[in-house]
């Protein structure tokens, strides 16, 4: 019915501007798609599934959560090492060892737990796998003979040189020169104490008796302090170390973002078309933000560290480099959106220029410029972590040094969780100041 | 009690009856407050240089001086082989290139996992409205971790490329814009998403056709932001891990003297294409926000 009211032109526009837009609506996926395909061609992705070491991504997964301990025979001299990730700082001292594992003449034996026990001894190294049999190895001319129950399982690797065994209880290996068996543990290895610190192996509440009970295990001070003092200079940890390195990060984010802001303000006057009627000085400025912004933090970073040196300064100095380019900006279109009246009644007043800047127009900007400044000193601490990898200081520097041993992936976990709560912290806490400062009661 | 109330003394109490000194009371009250805070804030932040300048290796007056001397030797050098300057800048154009492909694929891969999660975490418009926290929280959770991490863990896992590098943006992005696209999402109007229930639309249909649509300006105008972001955060990954122009940058860095030239030609080519893409983003969400497109 109503369709003979309107114009057959009308319909015919309607129904052609109808069909121009679901082809747009087709042709946007379309090439987002095409796009995508192109992209995963030229990022070789075919290739990189066949590359992909998931063998790593398993290392990485346990040593999240577990630690492992190298119970470590020389077989040569016959020496005995039991150290927990294989690490000089976590080698048991002489005369102490984990009750798994026990020593008696030139016998060793580690309990691995469900059944499952190693003996090194005079002959070799026997294996006892509940369920399967013994494993005996026994060096014939120099090289280690493997007796077990035929057929030998897939968990068994026989090399000419070497005998591999791993179960879900721990792994063992036997080669010409050394036998060596790990235990995988959960959890993060000697978290607290180290082996050599008196207060290794205790537990909670015998902790917490010792530090209310009068009888000084050192004699210079007390239980507290020396707790605090074991757990703070922890040589596998360096939880000291790591807590300087985190507040390294904050500072660097800090002294950048705020240095920033501060000689971004006068700046952005002269970039402002209502406080800056000379066009070419204007001009000029707004050159210098665009050029700061555009030569980006990354290359401000490299030259800086050239001059500076590593550390935190640089990178504070690099963050307030570049920062200052985008305050600058943001300052400059905040101040060009102010209310003229609110200037105008304080000119009135008989108010100078400076006078006016600071009664007219910062209560004006205050708000925008205190939540873009928060924003930023967010942000920044998430890049001052990337940065303080450049410059080495700060967390960044630990974390890929980390990374880069590809050794210490508990550290890495350890020092990632550290960063995400490091960023949230500073995340609820701009967020709070924000709250309180801008929508605050004025205080 | 009305000592203890106001007070022990009296005579120093402002006097309600006179506004006006009550009222430069309060004004002298505030200022003093707010000087004593900018007094401990400039003093906090004077020893934070100071500290920082300690536990740096050079300090910050013997580098000062020394601050033009690398750019003046890159530049130097640079310019003696200017000859070389055009076949470097075209060599390093494919690098750039996958430096750009990492961002906008990144960006693209995040915007669309914004979108999804900030949809599912948005009053009014969420699937399951229980699950809103859970969805918020994930969002909080991918922003906070800093791409270098992700990157670096994926470099161990997947090895070398660009790939490590989009995933790690790409989340980062998903999280950063899903709270930025959920804040314009929750000021849609619902009247398009009513109109479709009503014709018993399904949530897909009613997100689609009633929410996208209102949305999409802002949400590409966040995006385009997002990229010139993403731009940067890939050049200073290729730095730190592989991949890209950054990757080249630092083989080159490391080489030091004898090819700066190839510095000065990166530093070039970035320096270009991150104005090239500033600007023209800046134009194109001037335009989308002013709805003259």
């Amino acid at each position: 019915m109503t369709s003979a009211v309107l114009s057959p032109a009308l319909v015919s526009g309607v129904t052609r501007s109808f069909a121009r837009k679901r082809r747009i609506a087709m042709a946007v996926p379309a090439m987002i798609l095409a796009y995508l395909i192109y992209a995963a061609v030229s990022f070789d992705i075919a290739g990189l599934m066949q590359r992909a070491r998931f063998d790593n991504a398993a290392i990485l997964l346990s040593d999240f959560w577990s630690h492992k301990t190298h119970v470590t025979r020389d077989n040569r001299s016959g020496a005995l090492t039991v150290a927990i990730e294989g690490e000089s700082k976590g080698t048991y001292p002489p005369g102490m060892l984990p009750d798994w594992v026990t020593v008696s003449g030139d016998v060793t034996t580690i309990d691995l737990g469900t059944g499952h026990v190693v003996t090194y001894d005079g002959a070799g190294a026997r294996f006892v796998v509940p369920g399967y049999g013994t494993i005996d190895i026994r060096p014939v001319g120099g090289k280690p003979v493997l007796t077990a129950p035929e057929p030998i399982p897939g968990w068994i690797s026989v090399a000419q040189n070497k005998v591999s065994v791993k179960t879900p209880a721990g792994r063992f290996s036997y080669s010409r020169s050394k036998v060596e068996t790990f235990r995988y543990e959960p959890g993060w290895e000697l978290w607290f104490f180290t082996l050599d610190s008196p207060l290794y192996g205790k537990s909670f509440a015998e902790l917490a008796a010792l530090a209310v009970s009068g009888n000084r295990i050192d004699a210079a001070r007390s239980n507290l302090a020396l707790m605090a003092s074991e757990f703070w200079t922890n040589r596998m940890w360096r939880h000291g170390d790591v807590a300087w390195a985190i507040f390294e990060t904050v500072l660097m984010a800090f002294l950048g973002t705020m240095t920033g802001a501060l000689v971004a303000l006068p700046l952005s006057f002269l970039a402002a078309r209502n406080f800056m009627p000379l066009g070419p000085l204007r001009f000029a400025a707004r050159r210098v933000f665009d050029f700061i912004r555009g030569v980006d933090g990354l290359i401000w970073t490299i030259i800086l560290s050239r001059a500076f040196g590593p550390g935190p300064m640089t990178g504070a100095i690099a963050i307030a480099i570049t920062d200052t380019g985008s305050f600058g900006k943001m300052f400059s279109e905040a101040l060009e959106n102010i209310d003229e009246k609110q200037i105008d009644g304080v000119r009135s007043t008989g108010a100078n220029s400076l006078q006016r800047a600071r009664f007219g127009v910062l209560p004006q900007i205050t708000p925008v410029l205190l939540s873009q400044v928060l924003y930023y000193l967010e942000s920044n601490t998430r890049s001052a972590t990337v940065i303080g990898a450049i410059v080495g200081g700060g967390i960044g520097l630990l974390l890929t040094q980390a990374i880069l041993t590809q050794k210490d992936w508990e550290e890495v976990a350890y020092y990632m969780v550290l960063i995400v709560l490091m960023v949230m912290a500073m995340d609820s806490l701009s967020g709070w100041l924000r709250r309180r400062l801008i929508k605050g009661d004025g205080a | 009690m009305v000592d203890i109330a106001f007070g022990p003394e009296p005579g120093k109490r402002p006097d309600p009856a006179s506004a006006s000194e009550v009222y430069l009371d309060m004004v002298r009250r505030k200022r003093m407050y707010g000087g004593i805070l900018l007094v401990l804030f400039l003093a906090l932040l004077a020893s934070g240089w100071m500290l920082a300048d300690q536990r740096n290796a050079g300090g910050f007056w013997n580098g000062l001086p020394q601050t033009p001397d690398f750019p003046a030797e890159v530049l130097s050098e640079a310019w003696a082989n200017r000859a070389n300057l055009p076949g470097l800048l075209w060599s390093y154009i494919p690098s750039l290139i996958e430096t750009l492909n990492i961002a906008a694929v990144a960006t693209l891969i995040g915007a669309l996992m914004a979108a999804g999660l900030s949809l599912l975490a948005t009053r009014g418009l969420a699937r399951w409205p229980r699950l809103i926290p859970v969805f918020r929280r994930t969002m909080d959770a991918l922003r906070a971790v800093p791409e270098i991490v992700i990157a670096l863990v994926l470099i161990f896992v997947i090895g070398g490329g660009p790939v490590p590098a989009v995933i790690a943006i790409a989340l980062h992005t998903g999280g950063a814009l899903g709270k930025l696209f959920s804040e314009v999402a929750e000021n849609a109007d619902l009247k398009p998403v009513e109109g479709l229930s009503s014709v018993g639309a399904t949530w897909g249909q009613k997100m689609w056709l009633g929410v996208i649509p209102q949305v999409a300006p802002n949400w590409v105008s966040y995006a385009l932001l997002r990229l010139e972001i993403n731009v940067r955060a890939s050049a200073i990954l290729g730095f730190v891990g592989e991949g890209g122009i950054g990757h080249d940058l630092k083989l080159a860095m490391q080489w030091g003297q004898g090819r700066y030239d190839e510095v000065v030609a990166i530093f070039l080519l970035l320096f270009l294409a991150i104005v090239a893409i500033d600007r023209v983003s800046d134009s194109y969400r001037h335009r989308l926000v002013k709805g003259t497109l």
